[in-house]
């Protein structure tokens, strides 16, 4: 097919055979409505999982630092007893925070894949499909909550070999996989907001690490908000990482929290998130 | 020539009665027309992209947007692809309107744009499926239509294969079975043959002109390669600053220019006397019998203003991004 010479006329040149096209000649029936949210959403997980089958390798180098955390960090800090805990092992406490923390790390970095793919063209090919923004974006929402879910796996794994006495009950499991999607639905609609404004992805990188370690300092992921100065418990009051923590802990450990709080916050925030961005998005593809 | 000499204004008329079909081109929700562009504008700032561009593709033929860089073509196709906002009853696809029914208007649409953009960290297959099921594609017929699209594009034996293993027009072919695989009647291609090496340029066009024949779809390219245009295209029109100059059928186009200088050629040959004008309108008919290429159309067309304000003249959208990049 391809060696033969060019023929402009439509009716010259070889047959092809009809065969080969036939169902490249019917468009597919549009889905309706509410319907076209799931699909996307679906579609844009598989490609993530898709990706993370063909390389690993991310997945790995990121357990790298939170095993630091709960290895080096949890360990001391258990044995100092510095931090009051309410009765558990510092380790224990800590690891809910480690698990929210490598979630949002990954989640905060989003915008920059969505800058990379909007310079390489494929955001741009997405924008030209029959997916409304809002579906676009809460695909990509949950495609990273998808990764980060992933990447939780890992750390709660390390954390049950460091013998952290983590719940195995399916249901609160169930709900440990919520409170991580909808996290990282928040962070990495923050990332991708944050991508449309500044637009460019090294000072996305910048303001990334410029507020990663605040976010997370400034939550309870490290010590209880009770011991923390009155002004960073204000921030921490408005964090949603710290609502996150909180979740995972009621939920892993079985330590007093307030779940139908941190459910809220972080349905809200991953809401707001996803309408923030969506109307940014326009600007990326400008 | 200067750009005021040139009758370009005029040429688009006079372009409409040589070819009865191109008399059609002024009337607007006519059925048999895929796209339609009147009078639209678009600006980054202060810098004009597109100014007061009519278009008219019809439905079944492959229609080249020729120009250099610069001359508004990509902004063209992003205004028509409804990624950029336009107003409404401005521009209209198969009769509806980009700006009032978007979802509508995309799916009818296949675009590439001009980047290769197929998603490296996957497979041709994985790529080819994203978009099968962006579009809606049912579960039952995914995998069949998939296998078909890639099939179209001679890469099913590599679809398995990671799309950074591919070459340049490998990922150009799996971005058309991209498109393809949602039945688009409306193929739009930017620069698809761009950083492409010969090869597989003409590949990239076989498999574009193999699709038309077998679909029936209506293609809409743009092109800097005023070969591919010649040889490619049923129809063609040529862009400069926003606009277009010239529209015709490549042959219509040549035929025009050597007609126009015969008639020079003629008429300097009246009004000369002397030995030393007889000597100019030699070379003037020369000149008029030489079939001229759709460069000297260009050329004419634009005057001497391509050279001069080439410099000037960048790709708008590129140096916008450019300076964005660089704060």
């Amino acid at each position: 097919m391809s060696g033969a010479p060019a023929g402009r006329r439509p009716d010259s040149a070889e047959t092809v055979d009809p065969a080969r096209f036939e169902l490249l000649l019917v468009p597919p029936r549009p889905r309706t409505g509410l319907r076209v949210l799931p699909s996307r959403v679906i579609a844009m997980c598989v490609v993530e999982l898709q990706k993370l089958r063909h390389d690993r390798t991310e997945l790995y180098t990121r357990a790298v630092q939170p095993a630091l955390w709960l290895l080096i960090f949890g360990e001391t800090f258990t044995h100092l007893r510095a931090i009051p805990t309410g009765g558990i092992p510092y380790i224990d406490f800590l690891a809910p925070g480690i698990i929210a923390q490598s979630a949002m790390f990954i989640s905060i970095f989003y915008g920059i894949m969505i800058i990379w793919e909007r310079d390489a063209g494929i955001l741009t090919k997405l924008l030209v499909t029959p997916t409304p923004r809002a579906a676009l974006i809460s695909g990509k929402a949950f495609a990273s909550g998808v990764k980060a879910l992933i990447q939780a796996l890992v750390v709660i794994l390390i954390a049950a070999a460091l013998g952290v006495g983590l719940t195995w009950n399916p249901l609160k499991l169930l709900g440990v996989v919520v409170v991580v999607i909808l996290g990282s639905a928040f962070f990495s609609c923050l990332s991708i907001t944050i991508a449309g404004i500044v637009l460019t992805r090294d000072r996305l990188m910048g303001i990334g690490q410029a507020i990663t370690m605040p976010l997370f300092f400034a939550s309870n992921a490290l010590y209880p908000v009770a011991i923390m100065p009155g002004w960073l418990q204000v921030v921490s009051r408005i964090n949603p990482l710290s609502y996150q923590v909180d979740a995972l802990r009621g939920l892993l450990l079985g330590t007093s929290s307030h779940l139908l709080l941190d459910f809220g916050v972080l349905i809200f925030a991953a809401a707001l998130g996803i309408t923030a961005a969506s109307s940014l998005l326009g600007r990326l593809a400008r | 020539m200067t750009d005021g000499a040139v009758p370009a204004g005029d040429d688009g008329d006079a372009t409409g009665t040589g070819d009865a079909g191109s008399t059609s081109d002024s009337s607007s929700g006519d059925s048999a027309e895929a796209v339609s562009c009147r009078a639209l504008d678009y600006s980054f700032g202060d810098t004009k992209a597109v100014d007061g561009l009519d278009l008219s593709v019809r439905t079944g033929e492959i229609f080249g947007l020729l120009g250099p860089n610069g001359a508004g073509k990509t902004t063209a196709i992003r205004c028509i692809t409804t990624l950029l906002p336009v107003p409404p009853d401005i521009v209209k696809v198969f009769g509806h309107d980009a700006a009032k029914e978007k979802m509508a208007v995309r799916r009818l649409l296949g675009y590439v744009p001009q980047q290769l953009s197929a998603d490296a960290a996957m497979t041709g297959r994985e790529n080819v499926t994203l978009f099968a099921r962006v579009f809606d594609v049912p579960r039952r017929e995914r995998a069949a239509r998939v296998a078909q699209a890639l099939d179209v594009v001679d890469l099913s034996d590599a679809a398995d294969r990671m799309a950074q293993t591919y070459s340049g027009g490998m990922i150009r072919r799996l971005e058309l079975a991209q498109a393809l695989v949602s039945a688009p009647r409306l193929l739009m291609l930017d620069e698809p043959t761009i950083g492409l090496d010969p090869i597989a340029r003409s590949s990239v066009w076989e498999h574009i002109n193999a699709v038309r024949r077998a679909t029936g779809m209506t293609v809409l390219v743009t092109t800097h390669y005023m070969d591919e245009a010649e040889q490619y295209c049923d129809r063609v029109g040529l862009m400069h600053r926003g606009r277009i100059h010239a529209l015709g059928t490549p042959g219509e186009l040549r035929e025009e220019l050597r007609e126009r200088r015969r008639a020079e050629a003629d008429e300097a040959r009246k009004s000369g006397t002397t030995g030393e004008s007889a000597e100019t309108a030699e070379s003037g008919e020369a000149r008029s019998d030489t079939v001229p290429t759709l460069e000297d159309v260009f050329r004419d067309v634009v005057g001497q203003g391509l050279e001069e304000e080439g410099g000037t003249y960048r790709d708008v959208r590129s140096t916008r991004r450019t300076a964005s990049r660089l704060g």
